[in-house]
């Protein structure tokens, strides 16, 4: 989408010193993609939560320091992405999918 | 109550999308997703605003109910198919509702929103006016939901299931993670109760597992569906997307959804608590 904000969402208005925030952005073809959903997954796998992108492909979770995998899906294509987050540190990453 | 008449798929409700006695309803977290697009067709139903007290915490009496459903234009033959965001966990809270209040015919699709969207289905923002009925409802089922003094009292004696994601369980989260984490309550568990996420249940489409994985999933978290069982969450939501998979897609009777849930047990004063996994 033509003049998207790369990365997440504004943290503002968000105490980011007490939370644990991984957000960014879903993209297909260097283009983020406006329907589709994130998942955050905890380092066994198990499903943590899930999103909604914004009609720019942006997400984000409040989660707790430790390695997570945000996985993205959108129609007929998915992708993933391994993070690490910590507290007072927003994570910004991108999740890249492909058919 | 069993699945074949419990759940629906995509197929079936644009089948049955011009059936006048066959009522769609959305129900979201995020009540703005409805003006964004939904289901040709479909009612709005807001489960914060329409479906809770706005006063004390409860959800809606009988009176209220009738009142809601009958400006909705939902009649009491009518076949109503629930569908929402979240993988179904309000839309599964509302059906936990209408079975509640003795609704005949009420099913849920199968995926939801989700499934919907990823499929490439068509959503409209248009809105489909259904003229208003006189619904009447039945006196609130007390089978089929739990409160706090019968969840401490079933520690160490009935299934609880905590349906959390494994987080929440150990007291690592307080909150599922697209929420912020500053909440009152204290974290853990119910003593006894064993971790089995709801997110186990349903396939990453957001569609139910089948009755044999569902079966299998239980047994080797150690619980033994022949006894009584509560299934709690946060607020309720998604322990009742679990108790519409024990209830009605396995057609257990003897299963409760705690609508409590961890806000009120995790704020209870003196109750025993365990962390960790």
């Amino acid at each position: 989408m033509c003049g998207a904000t790369s990365g997440g969402p504004s943290v503002e208005g968000i105490d980011v010193a007490k939370e644990t925030v991984i957000q960014g952005v879903v993209v297909s073809g260097g283009e983020p993609v406006s329907t589709g959903y994130a998942r955050l997954l905890d380092s066994g796998g198990d499903f943590t939560a899930e999103v909604p992108l914004s009609a720019t492909g942006q997400f984000r979770f409040f989660a707790r320091p430790g390695e997570w995998t945000v996985r993205a899906l959108v129609p007929g294509a998915t992708g993933e992405r391994k993070v690490v987050a910590r507290q007072g540190e927003p994570v910004d990453t991108q999740v890249d999918v492909t058919v | 109550m069993s699945r074949e008449n419990a759940l629906v798929n995509a197929t079936w409700a644009e089948e049955h999308a011009s059936d006048p006695k066959v009522v769609l309803v959305e129900v979201d977290e995020d009540v703005s997703a409805y003006d964004k697009g939904h289901i040709r067709g479909a009612v709005r139903l807001d489960w914060k605003s329409e479906l809770q007290d706005p006063i004390i915490r409860d959800f809606v009496n009988k009176e209220q109910f009738e009142k809601l459903l009958s400006e909705k234009g939902i009649a009491n033959d009518d076949t109503v198919v629930l569908y929402g965001g979240n993988n179904n966990w309000f839309a599964a809270y509302a059906y936990w509702y209408f079975v509640l209040y003795g609704h005949a015919d009420v099913r849920l699709l199968d995926g939801g929103r989700k499934k919907w969207e990823l499929d490439g289905r068509e959503l409209t923002a248009e809105v489909t006016p259904r003229p208003a009925t006189s619904y009447t409802a039945s006196e609130a089922r007390t089978d089929i939901r739990a409160f706090r003094d019968e969840v401490i009292s079933a520690i160490g004696s009935k299934n609880l299931v905590d349906v959390r994601s494994p987080d929440e369980f150990s007291g690592r989260l307080l909150a599922p993670a697209h929420l912020p984490q500053e909440q009152s309550q204290r974290a853990g568990h119910v003593p006894t109760a064993k971790n089995v996420p709801w997110a186990r249940t349903a396939n990453e489409d957001g569609t139910f597992r089948s009755n044999d994985e569902l079966t299998a999933l239980y047994a080797e978290a150690g619980v033994d569906l022949t006894n009584d069982t509560i299934a709690y969450c946060r607020i309720g939501e998604r322990s009742a997307h679990t108790w519409f998979a024990l209830h009605e897609l396995l057609g257990l009777a003897n299963v409760k959804n705690y609508d409590g849930s961890w806000t009120e047990y995790g704020s209870l004063v003196g109750v025993p608590i365990e962390k960790g996994a």
